[in-house]
């Protein structure tokens, strides 16, 4: 065990250039779905805490339940979309890391969608009174007040990021876990600790573990500038 | 470009969940004269001066302007004001904005009212971290720069020391100075004599009386305002 946790250590320290080949593709992969899942996530969050239309409460309900959808049932859902036989079989985006990236933003839409609601609609309670004295309503009410707390949504992309980086099952079903190109930290992890290889395992954990730490840091900071700036 | 007064409330009530706030309120505010809306906590000042805003719907009754488009012709002020995360001077030019003055206008317009309440130095602070007694001149600036016919305040100055409320004071004083209709709830009976020209006494949702302050005070003619006056005097 100390053995492997040394190997580990020495294979992150010495740059193996295969290990970072998957480092970066995980990074872009999660990255690019939770940026897309922020820009769909925040106004479909803002909507529904501020809008007033019948099913709003039944899409709530929905939308929380989602924020637990089992990874491979994701996986397996876009799978069968992008499969040769599915309705977007055509695009041949199966087993690329564009699939990838469709399979984690569906993943993890859920969760910045459903956190935003939440914080919005608090803030709201508090800004109402006075955006509705200055005339200000509806959608355009809900993305005032989503810029005007956009540090504190910070917390929910990063909650989304912590999910779209920690997911094996998605990434694994729709991308393949293809060595040099759809091989990411999670999958690598999860082949090489059933292969035995656990130095290599052992240094890609460490490294996913110290790239979120880092992300997480970076968003705190951030987030605590921002109140010491604008209170 | 008509006048949006007079305001005119004919048997208004406001009900929530059965418990009656306002009962049967009829009113009509004419321009000129400041009015002062004066009564105990929990006796519905808040509520109607939500109601005549257009914030809140009356449970029943009537609430009309004399003229279309007097959403954007009255601002109101509130007891806390909500400021927005950007700087004092962005506040301003956000209510411009959204009240559709036009870009090039916006910048000016909100220093003028920045100027107007003293907070011309701070324009590019935080607003959320300005004082208590900044923040509600703040408000009072954002009012200020849409130039509106009707003002409503509701107790702008409940949450404030004796000198942020004299400065509050003089503000009001020149809206009122520059021909905004001053409506404002306090419960500050000294306050009511400053500031305003009659009085709209309220007891338990009803108006128990309406005079012109200087036959209200010493005297008020209803005897829940005279109660009223009674008690509060000794601690103005």
């Amino acid at each position: 065990m100390l053995e492997a946790l040394g190997s580990g250590l020495r294979l992150v320290a010495t740059l193996d250039l295969r290990l970072w080949e998957i480092v970066g593709l995980s990074l872009g992969v999660s990255l690019s779905a939770v940026a897309f899942a922020t820009l769909l996530g925040l106004p479909l969050g803002a909507v529904l805490a501020v809008g007033r239309f019948p099913g709003r409460q039944a899409a709530i309900v929905v939308l929380n339940a989602l924020m637990g959808l089992p990874p491979v049932v994701v996986g397996l859902f876009i799978y069968l979309l992008l499969s040769r036989a599915g309705p977007l079989g055509e695009f041949g985006l199966l087993f690329t890391p564009q699939a990838m990236v469709i399979a984690q933003t569906v993943l993890v839409l859920p969760i910045i969608a459903a956190l935003a609601r939440q914080a919005v609609e608090d803030a709201w309670r508090d800004y109402e009174e006075q955006l509705r004295s200055f005339g200000v309503e509806g959608w355009r009410g809900a993305l005032t007040v989503l810029w005007d707390i956009r540090f504190s949504l910070l917390t929910a992309v990063m909650a989304g990021l912590g999910r779209a980086s920690a997911e094996v099952g998605a990434v694994m079903i729709v991308g393949g876990n293809i060595d040099g190109v759809t091989r990411v930290m999670t999958t690598a992890i999860a082949l090489e600790t059933s292969k035995g290889d656990l130095p290599l395992a052992l240094g890609l954990g460490m490294v996913l573990i110290a790239i979120v730490l880092a992300l997480n840091a970076a968003a705190q900071v951030i987030k605590e500038a921002a109140l010491r700036r604008y209170g | 470009m008509s006048a949006i007064l007079p305001l005119r409330l004919e048997e208004v009530s406001y009900a929530v969940d059965g418990r009656r706030i306002i009962e049967r309120v009829s009113l009509v505010l004419e321009a000129g004269p400041s009015t002062i809306i004066l009564g105990a906590n929990g006796a519905g000042k808040s509520v109607l001066m939500r109601l005549m805003h257009g914030l809140l719907a009356p449970s029943a009754g009537r609430i009309t302007w004399s003229s279309q488009g007097a959403r954007r012709r009255q601002a109101m002020v509130f007891q806390r004001p909500v400021m927005l995360r950007r700087s004092a001077l962005d506040n301003v030019v956000y209510a411009l904005k959204v009240a559709g003055v036009p870009a090039a206008q916006r910048e000016r317009l909100a220093q003028e009212a920045l100027d107007e309440v003293g907070l011309r130095p701070v324009a590019r602070r935080p607003a959320r971290v300005l004082s208590g007694g900044e923040q509600q001149r703040l408000a009072l600036a954002r009012a200020w720069a849409l130039h509106p016919e009707v003002l409503f305040l509701d107790e702008p100055t409940a949450n404030l020391d004796p000198g942020a409320t004299r400065e509050i004071e003089t503000i009001i004083k020149a809206f009122d100075a520059a021909g905004t209709k001053v409506v404002m709830s306090t419960h500050s009976l000294g306050q009511a004599r400053r500031l305003g020209d009659e009085v709209i006494f309220l007891h338990q949702g009803r108006v128990a009386e309406r005079s012109p302050m200087d036959q209200f005070f010493p005297l008020p003619a209803s005897p829940e305002a005279a109660a009223f006056v009674k008690r509060e005097l000794p601690w103005d």
